[in-house]
């Protein structure tokens, strides 16, 4: 599944779910791990940190190439999936479950509301490639 | 092959050393001795010729092979530079000697070298001065940038950020970075060049300044450049040209002349001297007149008699950036590689390098997709976009390359085209070479088709295939022995 359905999207490849109440949970699009190819390294924050919409809150690099990653929405870190960087692979297996990243506490939930949908995203990448 | 301990005998040798008659004693303490014996391959001379001629042959360069490495430029390094380089008037000079007193004196030719090479590259950058200092490109880039730090400082500007375009080398941001300042990237625009409106919106009195490579990284020069220089000097911001790819232009256009205030150069590109393994470099950084007083220490002068000197007199220099006066013996040959060439001879430089890259662009792009298909300079970029749909990658056509017989392009890079491909030729190659390597692009783009399963098991005839790229990044005591 290079989408999934029940995610929003950022122009940057993140996607976000909904969790529960206010929490949500991040992760990189099954495209862009495809684009990516083999990930050699990734940093992930500590829960606990707090970022902005829009800041840098980890590190992807590949073979291709090393880049960003993006918080869809501003909050406050509240659990790593610790187990990504030391297996990256798993990325590619299963990029939207088992492959999510961060969850957030959002300070505003209705950030989510401006993101990208399927749809939109579907149209983001076939315009890009 | 074998490694070398692998093919060790025990009790073997090369040769048997006579046994000393002059009485031993070691006075070392038993805890600092070794208890066993190193384990060290045991082998016959011959063994070890043999073994080291066999690893030599697997070299793979210039000297063997064609080698468009996109952005590097692996021109051929003429044998002559070698040989002067290696006169031993200049080899063996000690590097401390000029300092010392009355050194000087003997050392008049080697600073000599450093005063002409000085004025040839002013000549040919149209820059007011030049540094030989820096160690490679990206330590003149860093010199490069402290100079416009202290030239911002010294006028009271405040300044934060540099601008480069998204097409940059990861090196212009990384030295800005160090250098203590925040980087915006400037998008791209349709034709693949920079984006002037987002660069006037980008623009504000925090701007410390703009590095650009010229032509970019795409390979197209860019028609805006003076405009660009122009718009970033009305805020106070300095021009700061990356002489990547100085092959595309030189003789034909000065970066001085196009409104760069400070230049590096990658001497091993444009001037041939020998990529090695990671160096020796040289970066030479030029300025203009305004940046004159914070080249670093020391510099070569001539005094009225005609001697030269070096000159540590420069109360605003932003210091020492290098141990005596940089890789003397690489930027050695590259003054002999631009004397032999002249100015006649540089004009012909770009000018081939620039045809020999449209030749292969415009004979392969039927074979594959290319964005920015216009006249390019010194180097392409195509995208196996095309290749992608019977599921071969850049990466794919690379390794067919290999078996081939020729050295991939760069890879992945830029990084705003998609399975990018980048071809430079330099000027170097004769048509012949230029055909047999369009030819083999063209049979990796029919085998993409017809047996792409083929190229995804490249290279089969390399000394290893498809090596396991992130095993080193993941495991990093891949080659600890504990």
């Amino acid at each position: 599944m290079l989408i999934d359905a029940d995610a929003r999207y950022l122009e940057s490849h993140e996607w976000v779910k909904k969790a529960d109440g206010n929490t949500f949970t991040v992760g990189l699009s099954a495209y862009a791990i495809e684009q990516l190819g083999d990930i050699v390294y990734m940093e992930l924050p500590e829960a606990g940190a707090e970022f902005a919409k829009g800041d840098a809150f980890g590190v992807i690099e590949s073979v291709k190439s090393a880049a960003d990653m993006y918080m869809p929405i501003g909050g406050k870190i509240v659990d790593v999936n610790t187990a990504v960087p030391d297996g990256p692979d798993m990325l590619k297996a299963d990029a939207y479950n088992a492959g999510w990243l961060i969850k957030i506490e959002a300070t505003d939930a209705s950030q989510f509301e401006t993101l990208m949908d399927e749809a939109a995203y579907r149209t983001f990448i076939e315009t890009e490639a | 092959m074998k490694l070398v301990f692998e093919k060790s005998v025990a009790g073997r040798r090369g040769l048997t050393i006579a046994k000393s008659d002059v009485p031993t004693s070691i006075n070392l303490d038993a805890s600092l001795l070794r208890q066993t014996d190193a384990e060290l391959p045991e082998l016959s001379e011959l063994d070890v010729v043999r073994h080291f001629t066999e690893l030599s042959e697997k070299n793979f360069g210039v000297d063997t092979n064609f080698y468009p490495l996109g952005s590097c430029t692996m021109k051929y390094n003429p044998k002559v530079c070698e040989r002067i380089a290696a006169y031993p008037g200049f080899a063996h000079l000690h590097p401390l000697l000029p300092q010392l007193r009355g050194g000087g004196m003997l050392t008049q030719g080697a600073l000599e070298v450093i005063y002409d090479m000085d004025m040839v590259l002013r000549e040919i950058c149209g820059m007011s001065a030049f540094t030989m200092q820096p160690m490679a490109g990206a330590h003149g880039e860093l010199t490069g940038i402290m100079m416009m730090a202290a030239y911002h400082q010294d006028r009271g500007n405040h300044k934060t950020t540099v601008l480069v375009p998204d097409s940059a080398h990861g090196t212009n941001p990384a030295s800005a970075s160090i250098a203590g300042y925040g980087i915006k990237a400037v998008p791209s625009d349709e034709n693949g060049l920079m984006c002037i409106d987002a660069l006037k919106e980008m623009l504000n009195d925090e701007v410390a300044g703009i590095m650009l490579t010229c032509p970019n990284t795409l390979g197209l020069f860019n028609p805006h450049v003076r405009e660009i220089c122009d718009l970033v000097h009305s805020v106070d911001g300095l021009a700061y040209y990356d002489g990547a790819n100085l092959n595309a232009i030189v003789g034909r256009v000065r970066p001085g002349d196009l409104g760069f205030d400070i230049v590096h150069l990658n001497l091993h590109k444009t001037f041939a001297t020998p990529h090695g393994g990671g160096g020796p470099g040289s970066g030479p950084v030029g300025v203009v007149d305004k940046l004159v007083d914070y080249l670093p220490v020391s510099t070569v002068v001539k005094r009225s008699d005609g001697t030269f000197a070096l000159d540590y007199d420069k109360p605003k220099t932003i210091g020492y950036i290098a141990p005596f006066y940089g890789n003397f013996g690489v930027f050695l040959r590259a003054y002999v590689y631009i004397l032999m060439a002249g100015k006649e001879g540089l004009e012909r430089i770009s000018e081939n390098a620039v045809l020999n890259a449209n030749y292969i662009k415009e004979k392969l792009k039927p074979y594959y997709d290319i964005e920015h298909g216009q006249l390019c300079k010194h180097e392409c970029v195509f995208s196996a976009t095309r290749q992608v749909e019977n599921g071969v990658h850049a990466l794919d056509v690379a390794k067919g390359l290999i078996d081939a017989g020729y050295h991939p392009p760069t890879m992945y890079f830029p990084l705003i085209v998609k399975e990018a491909l980048m071809i430079e030729p330099t000027e170097c190659e004769s048509k012949e070479t230029l055909d047999g390597f369009i030819n083999a692009m063209i049979e990796i783009a029919k085998k993409a088709e017809t047996e792409p399963e083929t190229l995804k098991a490249a290279p089969i005839s390399a000394p290893v295939g498809r090596l396991d790229e992130t095993k080193a990044a993941r495991e990093l005591n891949i080659a600890s022995l504990a």
